[in-house]
């Protein structure tokens, strides 16, 4: 056991909260919280630099004992699968707090420790090794992310944080007694590694997948548990939507990826059908939500559903494409929807409305701002050249391999998208100025400074997306044979 | 012949896009600004033109950036069918920048400085297409080209530029995000790459007739910008441009761009013995010739001269389709030097539109009576590229309707050669009668406005129409390119 790596960067951010407790003025706490979260980033750069592409094997991995009379342990550790959330989640966290930095102008401290302490929690979740500690964290998320939306939230912020709060706790207990079951099938262990490993009966399988199926499917969200994410999205001030689209969401599937397909092998095998069914319901489903809406965020957030239907598509497809697309396109929708909901942020500061009735004609008040806002719409399509265009190609040649319908209806949820995101595009840019009426000014630099580095990540895995697909590859190909049986990792 | 390696494909791109880098960063030197493009398009020819002699000598010039994805390279390959579309593109490119400089200034236009970088950029997405080496490549630049000649289209900003652009990108963006992505999808389902092969790259591939012929209707469809009815209502729509747009872009570049992708797809995805086999070319040639005959016939009902012009695209381009599914080896060399033929002709005529209009106004052909004593040199112009949609030598025209009427019946189908004598009939009955008015009808009182050419405008048209005539009278390039093709 060499250097914590992992453990310091979980905990950077917890102690940089501690700090800010003892800060007074406004502005040194933003100043805190955004070197403490810049630190955190470089830690995970740090780490990616140092992640050997080749295993499928834990990496940094740290064990101590916990509670060793129920078998718990304080075990951390990452593979291709995690690596790129743990990263996703650091490079978050620092826009986050640039996206704060105006908006939020009462209760900053508190406000700034909230995030930290939630994205040392998110962290956690992703490294976490052991089911027990994985289930604190998870949990623990909670109570940031509904003081988030509940306190500096908008006028509907204590229904929205509540039916979050209820909705993602509902899941969660069903996951709880799925735990519980696993720890007394499994020998008493919480060691996530040791459950993957044991062979348990399909019946119990099947049991264990469907709980697993309402606590993971409320995350993500998949159709019908979806309705929470609207209100919460709405309610919540940018940074918590930011957290929400670019990470929150992405626990879902990620508790697919760790737990449903390695540990309930045949009976992901045998549901995948239904997964695949419940996906194309969520991409065509969200789709046309999206394209019914005229609040700004309200169309960002659903479309949220759709895109996260593209992910679950190409993880149940089963095979090598599907899977790694699909993990690719959980990073790329981080990055997407994360700067469409900065962006929506930015442009309600200025408006104070997100109607989109009420815009028009932007790209001559702000032409920078729109310049980019066409970038990202055009990623949240996938338009070739962009990171999502990578992804949806991986994942529908993936499900296209599963089930030629199955595939065309996703295409048909493609198409909806570009529907709504230039239609979108259009009511906010372009047409005659009609928001000659607000005094719009462009982006300035910390603006830019948030925006920038999303903007190359579109770019970057859109056009040479080598590096991230090689960190997920040797993961991929692992899990697949842990799903499919030994020799057929395709 | 081994392929060599150069970096001149990426060269041929960087240079139209420098070139609209250029003119953003001059955007308060008009008279500099205004230098870039035409240079910018000399240079880009000569580079197009200095990997000519490697092509007609049967090789190729490669160069492959980066792997993107398992069996799928960021790659170019400039080859036959590459090199006439980018021939046609750069060599034209050189007369528009003249002729736009002329038709922007003179209409005293605004966002100049948008208009002259988008218009590089589109060259870029263009020279970039022709040179893709597999379909990843090419699609990246085939939405850049739909994505930078959107602001070319509502360029006007007034509600018929809003609505007209509006239609451009949902039919484009439409077929690009349903058919043509399921087409991709399958594709790298189905073969696992992306490449281009000579061949064809689904020649061996496992899959059932039915998925391959789902496949390639959904290539044929999705590449809109070939306008194969019923994927044709964008085109009249981006009319609403301003005139060197619809000339150069709406003429050649993203049109080209339409058929040059199916060509690929007939050519380099599916190869013309998979597609003979599945009995898709005959199909394909029905599905065309109705196109042909069908735009031919709404063109005879436009009074407006550039709608006249864009259904005679739409029914044009599907000539290049005809020639090729065609199958026969005559008929493809005919599809494939129509490419050019057209090219040169049709931005012949939409200069002419375009000067005609900066000059007098004037847009509707009933109002354009006995402008033609005013307007010499453009209708006289006018009259050369009709001859040449006609078919008539000795103009460029003539040649490709040659091998394609000569092709149909080597490929022993005389349907297609009526549909080809039919069409031509067509031609000449919507083309002459603009020169009938023009030179013969008397002039209305109203219309004794002072009407000159000008010559910033005319130079150029008068110049594309001798380059149609030149090509009727020496196709020697043309042809060894489509001959580097089909063999």
């Amino acid at each position: 056991m060499g250097f914590p790596l992992l453990s310091l960067i979980v905990f950077t951010p917890v102690a940089g909260a501690a700090v800010l407790m003892f800060l007074r003025r406004d502005d040194a706490v933003r100043w805190t919280a955004l070197g403490v979260t810049i630190l955190d980033l470089a830690l995970c750069v740090a780490m990616l630099a140092s992640f050997d592409t080749t295993t499928h094997e834990m990496q940094f991995t740290e064990r101590r004992p916990w509670v060793p009379a129920l078998g718990i342990t304080y075990a951390l550790g990452i593979d291709g699968i995690s690596a790129l959330f743990v990263f996703l989640t650091a490079l978050l966290g620092w826009i986050c707090v640039l996206a704060s930095w105006a908006a939020i102008d009462r209760k900053v401290k508190e406000f700034m420790v909230s995030l930290l302490v939630m994205q040392a929690l998110m962290l956690g979740v992703f490294c976490a090794l052991d089911l027990f500690l994985f289930y604190v964290f998870w949990e623990a998320m909670l109570i940031p992310m509904y003081l988030i939306i509940g306190v500096w939230g908008g006028d509907g912020r204590v229904y929205a944080a509540f039916k979050f709060f209820l909705y993602t706790l509902a899941g969660s207990l069903l996951f709880l007694i799925g735990v519980i079951v696993l720890y007394f099938h499994g020998g008493e262990t919480f060691d996530i590694l040791a459950l993957t490993a044991q062979d348990l009966p399909f019946q119990v399988q099947s049991w264990l997948f469907f709980a697993f199926l309402v606590a993971f499917a409320v995350k993500v969200p998949m159709v019908p548990v979806h309705t929470w994410l609207p209100d919460a999205h709405v309610q919540a001030p940018t940074a918590g939507s930011i957290i929400l689209a670019g990470v929150l969401l992405k626990m879902g599937a990620y508790g697919f990826l760790r737990f449903s397909l390695p540990m309930l092998p045949q009976a992901s095998v045998h549901y995948s059908t239904l997964m695949l069914a419940l996906s194309a319901l969520a991409i065509v489903y969200g789709g046309l939500l999206a394209l019914a809406q005229d609040d700004l965020k309200k169309l960002v957030a659903y479309s949220s559903i759709s895109h996260m239907g593209f992910v679950t598509l190409g993880i149940f497809a089963l095979n090598l494409r599907g899977l790694e697309g699909g993990i690719l396109q959980m990073f790329n929708h981080g990055v997407t929807t994360g700067a469409l909901f900065l962006f929506v942020g930015l442009i309600y500061e200025r408006t104070h409305t997100r109607s989109m009735a009420e815009y028009g004609g932007l790209m001559k008040a702000a032409p920078v701002y729109t310049a980019f806002l066409a970038l990202f719409v055009l990623s949240a399509m996938a338009l070739p050249g962009t990171n999502s265009f990578v992804g949806e190609l991986l994942v529908l040649s993936g499900g296209f391999a599963a089930d030629l319908a199955i595939g065309a209806t996703a295409v048909l949820g493609a198409l909806l998208g570009a529907a709504y995101l230039l239609g979108m595009y259009r009511k906010v840019a372009l047409g005659p100025a009609s928001v000659a009426r607000f005094s719009i000014r462009d982006v300035n630099a910390r603006e830019m400074a948030a925006i920038l580095p999303l903007a190359a990540f579109v770019l970057w895995v859109g056009l040479y997306p080598k590096p991230f697909l090689d960190i997920i590859d040797a993961s991929a190909k692992h899990l697949l044979m842990q799903v499919h049986g030994e020799g057929s990792g395709q | 012949m081994d392929p060599e390696t150069s970096i001149r494909p990426l060269l041929a791109i960087a240079v139209p896009a420098l070139a609209a880098l250029a003119v953003v960063l001059l955007n308060n030197r008009e008279k500099l600004r205004d230098v870039v493009s035409p240079l910018a398009a000399i240079a880009l020819f000569a580079i197009v033109a200095s990997m000519a002699p490697t092509v007609l000598a049967g090789g190729t010039v490669d160069l492959r950036l980066f792997e993107i994805l398992p069996g799928i390279d960021f790659a170019f390959r400039v080859d036959a069918l590459g090199m006439v579309f980018a021939t046609v593109s750069s060599l034209l490119w050189i007369v528009a920048a003249f002729y736009s400089i002329g038709y922007m200034r003179h209409l005293n236009e605004h966002a100049q400085t948008r208009f002259f970088a988008c218009f590089a950029t589109s060259l870029a997405a263009a020279v970039g297409g022709a040179f893709a080496a597999n379909l990843f490549t090419l699609v990246i630049f085939y939405e850049v080209l739909s994505l930078v000649t959107y602001p070319l289209v509502y360029h006007h900003e007034d509600e018929e530029g809003w609505t007209g652009s509006r239609k451009y990108l949902v039919y484009l963006m439409g077929a690009s995000k349903s058919v043509l992505l399921a087409a991709l999808a399958l594709t790298y389902h189905i073969a696992g790459s992306l490449d281009f092969v000579a061949g064809g790259l689904l020649a061996r591939a496992d899959a059932s007739a039915a998925l391959l012929t789902v496949v390639y209707f959904c290539y044929l469809f999705g590449f809109a910008k070939a306008a194969v009815m019923p994927v044709h209502a964008w085109l009249p729509a981006a009319m609403v441009a301003p005139t060197p747009v619809s000339a150069l872009l709406h003429a050649v570049a993203v049109v080209k761009m339409g058929v040059f992708c199916v060509l690929r797809m007939l050519f380099h995805v599916f190869g013309v013995e998979l597609v003979g086999k599945l009995g898709l070319g005959i199909a394909t040639a029905y599905l065309v010739s109705f196109t042909i005959l069908m735009a031919s016939v709404y063109a005879l009902t436009r009074d407006d001269l550039k709608a006249r012009l864009a259904y005679s695209t739409v029914s044009q381009l599907s000539y290049v389709v005809l020639g090729v599914v065609l199958l026969s080896p005559v008929a493809m060399v005919g599809g494939i030097i129509h490419i050019a033929a057209h090219a040169f002709s049709k931005i012949t005529l939409f200069f002419c539109a375009g000067s005609i209009y900066c000059a007098s106004g004037k847009r509707n052909i009933s109002d354009m009576a006995g402008i033609g004593r005013r307007l010499p040199w453009t209708m006289g112009a006018f009259f050369i590229a009709s001859l040449s949609m006609i078919g008539v030598p000795p103009t460029a025209g003539f040649v490709s309707k040659w091998y394609l009427a000569t092709g149909s019946v080597d490929a022993g189908h005389i349907a297609f050669l009526a549909v080809l004598l039919v069409s031509s009939i067509l031609n000449a009955a919507y083309f002459l009668p603009v020169s009938y008015t023009a030179f013969f009808e008397t002039e209305t009182q109203e219309s004794r406005t002072p009407v000159r050419e000008i010559p910033m405008m005319t130079i150029p048209l008068v110049a594309t129409a001798i380059l149609s005539v030149l090509m009727g009278i020496f196709p020697g390039y043309f042809l060894a390119l489509a001959d580097g093709v089909v063999k």
